[in-house]
């Protein structure tokens, strides 16, 4: 299932400059394994040392956080779009 | 004591003081950094009393370039500091303070906030002033922005209060209501300011510089006391940067030399409906798992709170804590407040109160303390909470018909009159 991955600003650099990027899976988890083993460096970007997210990222599926879904083993369809944003906006 | 790089609060990195507020190595959020100045405290506390009679006083402590005044054009801060006896008598405390916010340009603590990213966003070349908001800070961009001659664009969720809403518009800001609660405004916000350039969003991506102006509520309530610290604070938490900025206030001051002591207890305040810190707090954890807000104190409506990690571990490194109520004690808040001290708040300010009233009959507070509650907007914003509360007599224009409904011992009385 081809998920279409939103990237912010910060981390462009870390994807060769792309605003967006295609990747594979079942689940939101799925999709970013697919998404570091082509951009490493996004993994300990994204990702903390268990495996679950930095406690500053958020990641939307279709406009809702994920964690008011099922976390990183929420489901997503082909065509879905996953957005990353800093979570430290705002207040 | 200048500002001389922005740090993560996660992981040290540094960088360069431009518009940036996420550390690109870990995700987390930036912090102005100083040099603490070796200047003599005497000296440092004249140049402050030497001050304008506003918030840039303090301009030694804040991220603007030293070397020209700031651009303020909205005079803001030096707000009252009040002795609230009756309400400490109400309570049972000892020495009680209000910190009256309301006093502000546009009736909230938010105009702190604003003022120091205004400053800041024209030394780095915006042109244009924006932020998402649950209102307060809508009302203060819109005139601060408006006072500089910028435009303003401001986000709110669809379901605002009609006060704040109005109160922004009236400045000319183009008001842009979003279907969605205020973190999806945020959201949407945090998009756009990676797509304006030469514009401020001034709670994203000049929140460093932005979230340094509550600093200031700390070094006027210092200054106010007569160059002393509370033994305990009271502070209301949305995103939860108010918190723990007050408490680097008094820490700078304590490190420069101007304060002796400790810090003071740090207690917060949330509304059940929307209580992520509080939660995270009772679970014993600095894990804020974020909420829908359904309260309505929406001015501390953020379900996400940025800073809200940070506001946990510092209501414990302070032997603080952090407190939720019903929305039905936020109503009783605003009357206790309003009946005993003459100061009207919003809802924020509701909370507040009633986190005061909780501590107190929980026996948490010492009499022998000296407690500092902020009070962060004004009754009229939320004007809807207190409506319903209390009866407006209706009578003819004659003696016997004021006598006929109006007791002499029961001027407050709800006898016949009218619900407004």
């Amino acid at each position: 299932m081809a998920v279409t991955v939103k990237l912010p600003t910060q981390l462009r650099d870390a994807a060769g400059g792309a605003v967006a990027a295609e990747a594979e899976g079942a689940t939101v988890g799925e999709v970013l394994e697919a998404l570091y083993a082509e951009h490493g460096e996004l993994r300990t970007r994204i990702s903390d040392d268990d495996g679950g997210l930095r406690r500053f990222v958020n990641i939307y599926l279709r406009g809702e956080d994920i964690r008011f879904l099922d976390g990183l083993g929420t489901a997503v369809s082909d065509g879905d779009e996953l957005t990353i944003l800093p979570a430290v906006a705002g207040g | 004591m200048p500002a001389d790089a922005l740090k993560c609060k996660e992981c040290s990195a540094t960088y360069p003081l431009d518009a940036r507020y996420v550390c690109e190595r870990c995700f987390g959020p930036l912090e102005v950094a100083y040099t603490i100045s070796d200047s003599d405290p005497t000296e440092l506390k004249r140049r402050i009393q030497a001050g304008p009679q506003t918030l840039w006083r303090y301009a030694d402590f804040l991220p603007c370039d030293p070397s020209q005044p700031p651009l303020a054009p909205l005079p803001t801060g030096m707000t009252p500091l009040v002795r609230a006896d009756r309400l400490a008598e109400r309570l049972g405390l000892g020495e009680l303070w209000i910190k009256n916010e309301t006093a502000n340009p546009t009736h909230s603590f938010k105009d702190r906030v604003v003022s120091v990213a205004l400053a800041r966003a024209r030394e780095l070349g915006f042109d244009t002033l924006a932020c998402p908001s649950t209102g307060n800070l809508a009302n203060a961009v819109a005139a601060h922005a408006a006072a500089a001659g910028l435009p303003a664009y401001v986000f709110i969720p669809g379901d605002l209060e009609e006060e704040k809403i109005l109160a922004t518009g009236a400045y000319g800001a183009r008001v842009v209501g979003v279907r969605g609660n205020y973190d999806a405004v945020n959201r949407l916000c945090t998009e756009l300011s990676a797509e304006r350039d030469g514009w401020a969003f001034v709670n994203v991506n000049v929140r460093p510089y932005y979230a340094e102006g509550s600093k200031t509520l700390a070094y006027e309530t210092a200054e106010q006391l007569g160059w002393e610290l509370p033994d305990r604070v009271v502070a209301p938490i949305a995103s939860g940067s108010l918190f723990t900025k007050v408490a680097r206030g008094f820490s700078e001051f304590l490190d420069v030399g101007l304060l002796e002591g400790a810090l003071p207890a740090m207690n917060g305040a949330q509304a059940e409906g929307c209580s992520p810190v509080a939660q995270a707090w009772a679970a014993g954890t600095d894990v804020c798992r974020p909420v829908k807000p359904d309260t309505i104190a929406k001015s501390l409506a953020i379900g996400n709170p940025a800073d809200g990690p940070y506001a946990v571990e510092l209501a414990r490194a302070t032997g603080g804590g952090i407190d939720a109520v019903t929305d039905d004690e936020v109503r009783a808040g605003i009357r206790l407040l309003a009946e005993t001290t003459g100061i009207f708040t919003e809802t924020a300010g509701g909370v507040t109160t009633a986190v005061l009233a909780k501590l107190a009959e929980r026996g948490d507070i010492d009499p022998g303390e000296r407690v500092v509650a902020y009070i962060t907007g004004d009754g009229l914003k939320t004007i809807d909470a207190v409506r319903g509360t209390f009866e407006v007599a209706d009578i003819e224009p004659t003696v016997e018909a004021f006598e006929a409904a109006v007791e002499p011992d029961d001027r407050a009385s709800s006898e016949p009159g009218v619900a407004v």
